[in-house]
């Protein structure tokens, strides 16, 4: 099993590696960007970025004094556009306020989304496969962008019942629709996943075989069923948490939650390029550390899978 | 009172093509200690009829007649009931070996909950009862071995623990269904051989599904032999080969290759299997049968009684070569 | 966000499966998908979006461009739906025709939609071919590369470049395309393993055609029905795609157009009641994407005939 993490992390860490450099290549290609001179930047922000990266040296040692400050500091150094901030203290401000309600979500997406997939596997063809069915089918055109401004309309506008924006320190009420609007078209991919899975499980030779032995049908789902079952929804989820890390930028935008988003966006449109790239090397290494986390459960579950 | 009472049995899938008739009253007994040999080509609906027996037919199967096992009414069950019988008093093994044990438990937990679940014994105990079943089953170094996963085990080996299990609970009946259709030749012959020291070691009753004449002879007390869903005709194994007083089986007889006579090619009945979905009015064989009369196409033949065996055919016996 | 991987294989299987039986495999979904009345009727509504989208603006009394400043302000009132005034779908809240703007707007989603899942299928398909078909140490980097790239937050890449290299439908379309030919990738190198060890490409490979010619013209062909399947059910992810970007204001520039960029504005001015200018283009965006993905279901349900 160590072996196995070990080459996992083999893997890992050059693709961030790349990563970083693939961002810092475009950064210096942008037009407009700190290091050419279509746009004066404001003296005191350029004294900052001189002195961290030394804008006289040459292209490769800039990278590398990137690279090594990145890798070695967690320093993604100082903002393009704020004289007074660097992109880690932004970081410190949103990430924590994304990271509160992207659990939450996914929590939801996968506690509810699982239950949903094997009721209506085992009640295949009864109301509540039907209501399941419809429900997946239905999230998924409603992509995060569409629920935000329904879920706003219908609580916020019509019935008033919870506030239109804002955190206010992860209070329930502000944490709700923003994880409603993350979650929903999760939860529903993986009901189906879950759905389709089980019923293909329940058609196998050794769940008949373990009908014979006369087991009842809750220890057949639970103890036979279950492991096959959540192996294409452990695959699924590597996706799942790019897509709501994604979907966090229109949460942020809509719900004025503060969260990471909110900078990425703002930073994208002022081309304040190191934070945006700061915000995507965060994102891609939890992306690669979660894709981690799911491999390992992965050869944890299925015992053919050899370290 | 038999063990197992057939009687008439009906099963029909309902499909988005219509519906398939997959058994079509079919009737046999089995006495205990019995070994019955239920022969037919795929699709002839012997698999069926034991998965009818088993309260195992697929979600969208539906049987009808009388299944009793041991005076209780099998139809009639719900599944909770029949989760009382399975493997306690009746068992199954599968056909293919390969895919019946779960992939992702220990051989010993999937065999030890057999034992926990019917016999209420604890997980420890039940353990040793299941290493002491694989030694019986001839799995070498069972102790060691029982704790690995199935897809650490040969075929053959996987069929060996699938038998093991099917007899911890010790049954009075054992369906085996094509036990030995998926592996090499060789270690058929060491499975039918297991099948059969099993049968004299526990006085289980077997019946064995198959579509292998070779495999029937010297084992089994009695031969049915099924076609379309119905049986053609049902005697002592020996008898039956000797004797075949149905033309489908004695079509099947020429069809096994002999070493003993050179017969330059081999030889079939020619034609298809039927159509489930839509079998003929007259005996299910007749369009493929090479001596029928004119009312076989219409008028299906009755199961008749004579002496110790039974048959469904128009044509005299005398005349059945 | 990407169609369910395992299930396209599916297709793959039955479709060998159908060869072995002799019979036309396209003959026999074509009769399956007919009989499937939900997939039917999503063709029928897909062939009414497009018609829509491409002769709608005959039917548009103005301009999606034109501007009526007397409405400006008295949208609630003066833009609401009506036939009288010729906005059909009543007017935004810069005085345009919301008639014009959804034709417009339909037209641009699908085109990205269908031009960005065939640059997926035909990238995707032609490298995992290449890959599965030379195996080894080349498959193995081939692949290593696609594992290192699904490894990466794209939308963030793709906004970054957007930002960098400015806005444009072109860009859009490569970065779209660019993300998702990853899972197709994989799909098309797995069949490949399978298909070159068939007689038909061992014959040919004996007979010394090239390796570029063995996997157009031999391995391509075979993955067919896979990649159909696929792509219908990629379009829609694009739609959704190119939705969330616009969303954002980094898709497609005003006065141009699309569903997304639609239904930004409607939602900004829900608020003040006008809700024709959600409504409008979230039906065209939610009928368009449920269309597809009843049609691809329903290809893929005609292909591989497994009960799911």
């Amino acid at each position: 099993m160590l072996s196995f993490i070990v080459r996992r992390l083999a893997v890992a860490i050059p693709t961030l590696l790349i990563l970083v450099v693939l961002s810092f290549i475009l950064m210096y290609a942008a037009p407009g960007g700190p290091f050419n001179s279509e746009r004066p930047l404001p003296p005191e922000v350029l004294a900052n970025i001189e002195a961290k990266y030394g804008l006289d040296q040459p292209f490769w040692k800039q990278i590398v004094n990137y690279v090594v400050s990145v890798v070695t500091q967690f320093d993604f150094g100082p903002s393009f556009q704020y004289k007074d901030r660097t992109v880690n203290d932004v970081i410190a401000q949103g990430f924590p306020v994304t990271l509160t309600y992207g659990f939450w979500s996914f929590v939801v997406a996968v506690t509810i989304g699982v239950s949903l997939g094997v009721a209506a596997a085992i009640k295949q063809n009864t109301w509540i496969d039907y209501f399941a069915v419809g429900v997946s089918i239905g999230a998924q055109v409603l992509p995060n962008f569409v629920m935000a401004p329904i879920l706003l309309l219908v609580f916020t506008l019509w019935l008033g019942w919870l506030p239109g924006g804002g955190w206010n320190g992860g209070q329930w009420q502000f944490l709700i629709m923003p994880v409603i609007a993350l979650s929903t078209s999760y939860m529903a991919s993986i009901a189906r996943i879950t759905r389709s899975s089980m019923l293909e499980v329940l058609n196998t030779n050794f769940i008949r075989t373990a009908q014979a032995k006369g087991l009842p049908m809750r220890r057949v789902i639970w103890r036979h069923a279950m492991k096959p079952t959540i192996l294409p929804v452990l695959s699924y989820l590597g996706p799942a948490f790019v897509g709501m890390i994604t979907g966090s930028v229109i949460i942020d935008v809509f719900f004025s939650t503060g969260g990471i988003g909110q900078f990425f966006v703002n930073s994208a449109f002022n081309r304040d390029y190191s934070v945006i790239m700061g915000i995507t090397i965060l994102v891609g290494t939890l992306t690669i550390l979660f894709n981690l986390v799911v491999d390992i459960l992965y050869a944890w579950i299925d015992p053919k899978i050899r370290y | 009172m038999s063990l197992l009472e057939i009687e008439d049995l009906m099963v029909t899938f309902t499909t988005a093509d219509g519906d398939v008739h997959a058994v079509n009253g079919v009737s046999f007994n089995i006495d205990k200690g019995e070994t019955l040999a239920i022969v037919g080509e795929s699709g002839s609906g012997k698999s069926q009829t034991a998965f009818a027996a088993m309260g195992l037919l697929a979600k969208n199967g539906r049987a009808s007649g009388v299944a009793r096992f041991d005076g209780k009414d099998l139809l009639s069950m719900s599944q909770r009931e029949f989760n009382k019988i399975r493997s306690k008093d009746m068992a199954m093994i599968f056909q293919d070996p390969m895919t019946s044990l779960n992939p992702y438990l220990r051989v010993s937990d999937q065999m030890a909950e057999v034992l926990m679940l019917h016999n209420g014994v604890s997980k420890k105990a039940a353990i040793t009862e299941a290493v002491r079943m694989l030694d019986a089953v001839r799995i070498p170094d069972a102790r060691a071995r029982v704790t690995m996963y199935p897809h650490e085990f040969s075929g053959g080996m996987r069929q060996r623990i699938m038998i093991a299990m099917s007899l911890l609970c010790e049954p009075r009946l054992l369906i085996a269904d094509e036990p030995t259709t998926a592996l090499d030749v060789t270690v058929q012959a060491q499975i039918m051989q297991l099948l059969g020291d099993i049968r004299k070691d526990f006085g289980t009753a077997v019946i064995l599904i198959t579509h292998d004449l070779g495999v029937v002879a010297g084992f089994c007390d009695r031969t049915l032999v099924m076609y379309g869903g119905q049986v053609m005709e049902e005697g002592s194994t020996d008898d039956i080969f000797a004797r075949p007083t149905h033309p489908y089986t004695s079509g099947l007889l020429k069809a096994v290759p002999r070493l003993d006579k050179d017969e330059g090619e081999l030889v079939t009945i020619s034609g298809e299997p039927p159509d489930m979905s839509n079998l003929p009015q007259g005996c299910p064989f007749s369009p493929r049968c090479p001596v029928q009369l004119d009312r076989c196409s219409t008028q299906r033949p009755a199961l008749e009684t004579f002496g110790d065996r039974r048959r469904a055919c128009h044509l005299p016996i005398n005349e059945v070569t | 966000m990407f169609p369910n991987r395992a299930a396209v294989e599916g297709v793959a299987d039955s479709m060998q499966l159908a060869e072995v039986k002799g019979r036309s495999l396209w003959a026999d979904a074509r009769i399956r998908f007919f009989r499937n009345r939900a997939a039917v009727i999503s063709l029928i509504m897909l062939a009414g979006v497009a018609a829509f989208a491409l002769f709608g603006g005959a039917l548009a009394q103005y301009e999606g461009d034109y501007v009526d400043f007397s409405l400006i302000g008295s949208n609630a009132y003066l833009g609401v739906p009506s036939i009288e005034t010729g906005h059909y779908f009543g007017t935004d809240s810069n005085g345009r025709d919301l008639f014009a703007r959804t034709v417009q707007g339909t037209g641009i989603s699908l085109m990205v939609g269908v031009i960005g899942a065939l640059v997926a299928v035909i990238v995707g398909t032609l490298y995992g071919a290449t890959a599965g078909y030379y195996g080894g140490r080349v498959d193995g980097i081939m692949m290593r590369i696609v594992d290192v790239l699904m490894s990466i937050p794209f939308m963030f890449v793709l906004i970054l470049m957007l930002v960098i290299f400015g806005r444009s439908i072109f860009m859009l379309f490569l970065g779209i395309g660019l993300i998702s030919w990853l899972d197709m990738a994989r799909i098309a190198r797995g069949q490949t393993l399978t298909i070159k060890n068939k007689e038909f490409v061992e014959v040919a490979v004996a007979t010394g055609v090239r390796p570029s010619k063995i996997i157009l013209r031999h391995i391509v062909p075979n993955l067919l029905g896979i990649v159909i399947v696929y792509a219908t059910l990629l379009v829609p992810n694009m739609i959704i795609f190119e939705s969330f970007i616009s969303f954002l204001g980094l898709g497609v520039q005003e006065p141009a157009t699309s569903l997304g960029a639609l239904i930004n504005e409607g939602s900004r001015t829900m608020q003040f009641g006008y809700y024709w200018q959600i409504a409008f283009p979230l039906f065209f965006f939610v009928a368009t994407i449920f269309a597809f993905f009843f049609v691809g279901d329903g290809l893929r349900d005609a292909l591989d005939p497994k009960d799911r």
